[in-house]
């Protein structure tokens, strides 16, 4: 549906202001913070709010790069099985011997390996979706992982390493300044540089891009090497937090961080959304999931609420997108 | 005319191949393992490859129109779980009746997909994906995190997948006529070559006049039943219903309709192509542990086995047109 018509021009009037998608999630995140502060008298206290984030901001930094990936209009499911690859070869070399800087480098190296292979196979192969691409490699990757490790589990890190997670300078927590940090950067280059700029006209239209010059395949290469890099940088930080790894860690990670994504307004017909919603999206998850630990709810009752986010958060998108193309954009006519 | 006959004679080309391969394969396997050619194996083989059959004719037409559906293990979970837990309830209960309450369970999440990608268009992928962990919940929530064992499920409900008719056991005999009867649904009706042609190009079949919507929500309808039905067939057949029954089996069923030359860009592969595919990822899954292969091994075993089924197929489909560029007289 999206293809055929041309949003022609967009004004930014107080309407567009006041209608923003990003007021809602505000809205949903305080509620949820009441809910929360009503269950628990600690909730509202300045030490909470910054240390409930350390539990869930490692997922954080793939959302990031896989708003990039929705951005384009692609997807990719193979993110938790690159967090377990690089978390098991790390551990498995630092405990072979290898210097843990090392085995960090190394980690990081692998998970961008394992970006470059999807990036390889999009690129090459366009006939297939990214769905199935990374379908695939998830198996592969995730697989990996079971043979170097089994059903073992491989850990006993140097002191240090644990402060990735649970150190922190002054009174903030190194994750949360980490994630800030990257979020800054991941904005900037989203929606203050050319690459950025790029993104987004691919997710509008890929093939009007290819033909005025924008290397489309290399930016699809980038961002597959960056999604691989951040889940190599969440390996490190769940490594640390867990302080051991499984084959079977960040299993389902896909959909928290796909969930995130798109309830933060971007859209999965690519080309719209703002780094905001996401990062709103990730407090709002995550503060959700620890309410939910408050009133002893089970994890299970977490997944359906969170696969009816993701669905109803994308029915509530598609809504908005129709009619806004209703409004605005008016079918091209051909004189002949 | 001419790239016709070569587009038929290469499908049929990639069929020879994968029969081959599956001979050669097999020969290899009893090589290593002389128990893998025997009556018994391979009646366990066909067994345990008619559940993954019934449920890749389903996958087959959700691929077929472009779609996805990551939640059939969800929704098998679900409905081996509600069956076998109201088998306890009501332990005189027919089996048959377990039967078609598992295929309802099935058709109300095949209608909510079917709905949520259709007429909301939601991509299929997020749809399933969502729908797979409410499901999945679901179930959990059903069973209070509980397991049903054996011992509590009534024989007439094990006797399922056990007894046998006109001499086949049931699960192979029901993959039977669910391949038949589909088989002719999707080469002889209407309906059925519709799917091709939502498949093959969704603005061509609204231009047409196909009802290309309807034809979407009905292939996850089918594909949901379908589910619902595999459900209560395995809980039969392995006698226990878990909340994480078949968790990731989708994957399975994925890869053998791939194996089989479905493309999952829609509007391309054959019944016949699925059948083979579903045996080959049988053979795969049966033979492996037989050999020795640590189960450790067979999860990135079967990533590159689909990997390189889609991008044979891709492959093959350049060729294809390449070689029907050629011919083409100017």
């Amino acid at each position: 549906m999206s293809e055929r018509t041309i949003e022609i021009q967009k004004t930014r009037t107080w309407k567009t202001f006041i209608f923003q998608w990003e007021w809602f999630l505000l809205l949903l995140f305080i509620l949820i913070c009441g809910i929360n502060a009503s269950l628990s008298p600690y909730f509202l206290s300045f030490d909470t709010f910054l240390n409930a984030p350390m539990n869930f901001l490692d997922k954080a930094f793939l959302v990031l790069p896989l708003m990039m990936v929705i951005v384009l209009g692609n997807i990719d499911v193979s993110v938790g099985s690159i967090v377990a690859l690089s978390s098991v070869i790390m551990a498995v070399s630092y405990n072979a011997g290898l210097p843990m800087p090392l085995a960090l480098m190394l980690a990081l190296v692998v998970s961008t390996l394992c970006g470059f292979i999807n990036g390889f196979l999009i690129t090459r192969f366009k006939e297939l979706s990214a769905t199935i691409v990374t379908l695939s490699t998830m198996i592969i990757f995730r697989g990996i992982a079971y043979i170097i490790l089994e059903d073992r589990a491989a850990g006993k890190f140097p002191e240090w390493f644990s402060f990735l997670a649970w150190g922190s300078i002054g009174k903030l927590p190194f994750i949360f300044l980490a994630f800030i940090a990257a979020a800054v950067i991941f904005g900037l280059v989203l929606h203050r540089s050319r690459f950025g700029r790029e993104i987004f006209a691919m997710g509008n239209n890929s093939t009007a891009c290819r033909y005025s010059g924008i290397k489309t395949d290399a930016v699809l290469m980038k961002v597959s090497l960056l999604t691989g890099f951040m889940a190599g940088i969440t390996a490190l930080f769940l490594t640390s937090r867990m302080g051991s790894t499984r084959p079977n860690v960040a299993q389902g990670y896909e959909l928290d961080v796909i969930a995130m994504v798109v309830l933060g307004g971007v859209s999965t017909a690519g080309g719209k959304g703002r780094i905001g919603g996401p990062i709103l999206a990730i407090f709002i998850i995550g503060f959700l999931n620890y309410g939910l630990g408050l009133v002893n709810i089970s994890a299970q009752v977490l997944l359906i609420i969170l696969g009816l986010l993701l669905i109803l958060s994308v029915m509530i998108q598609n809504a908005r997108f129709l009619k806004r193309n209703q409004k605005s954009a008016r079918p091209l006519t051909i004189k002949s | 005319m001419n790239s016709k006959n070569a587009l038929k004679s290469s499908e049929r080309f990639r069929e020879l191949g994968l029969l081959i391969f599956i001979i050669v394969l097999s020969a290899l396997f009893q090589l290593r393992n002389p128990s893998f050619l025997t009556l018994a194996n391979i009646k366990d083989l066909l067994a345990n490859t008619a559940i993954l059959g019934i449920l890749s004719i389903g996958m087959m037409m959700v691929l077929l129109t472009r779609g996805i559906d990551l939640s059939i293990g969800a929704t098998m979970a679900l409905s081996g779980m509600v069956c076998s837990l109201t088998g306890i309830a009501y332990p005189g209960m027919s089996p048959l009746v377990s039967i078609l309450q598992g295929m309802a369970i099935g058709l109300v999440v095949g209608s909510i997909i079917g709905i949520l990608v259709a007429y909301f268009n939601i991509l299929p992928i997020i749809a399933t994906l969502g729908l797979m962990n409410i499901i999945r919940g679901l179930t959990y929530l059903v069973s209070k995190g509980k397991w049903v064992s054996a011992y509590q499920m009534s024989e007439g409900f094990k006797n399922i997948s056990k007894g046998t008719f006109l001499g086949i056991n049931n699960l192979v005999a029901l993959a039977i006529i669910i391949f038949i009867m589909f088989y002719y649904f999707i080469n002889y009706t209407r309906t059925g070559r519709f799917i091709y042609a939502v498949g093959s190009n969704p603005d061509t079949a609204d231009v047409v006049g196909i009802p290309r919507k309807r034809i979407i929500c009905m292939v996850y309808i089918f594909m949901g039943v379908l589910a619902g039905l595999a459900g209560v067939l395995w809980v039969s057949k392995f006698a226990s219903a878990q909340g994480d029954t078949a968790v990731g089996y989708e994957l399975n069923v994925i890869a053998a309709v791939v194996l089989g030359g479905v493309s999952v860009s829609g509007g391309r592969g054959k019944v016949s192509g699925i059948i083979l595919g579903t045996i080959l990822f049988g053979i795969l899954a049966n033979a492996l542990p037989l050999i020795h292969i640590s189960p450790f091994w067979q999860q990135a075993i079967q990533g590159i086995v689909i990997l390189a089924a889609v991008i044979a197929n891709v492959l093959m489909k350049r060729s294809n047109d390449k070689s029907a560029l050629k011919k083409r007289v100017i």
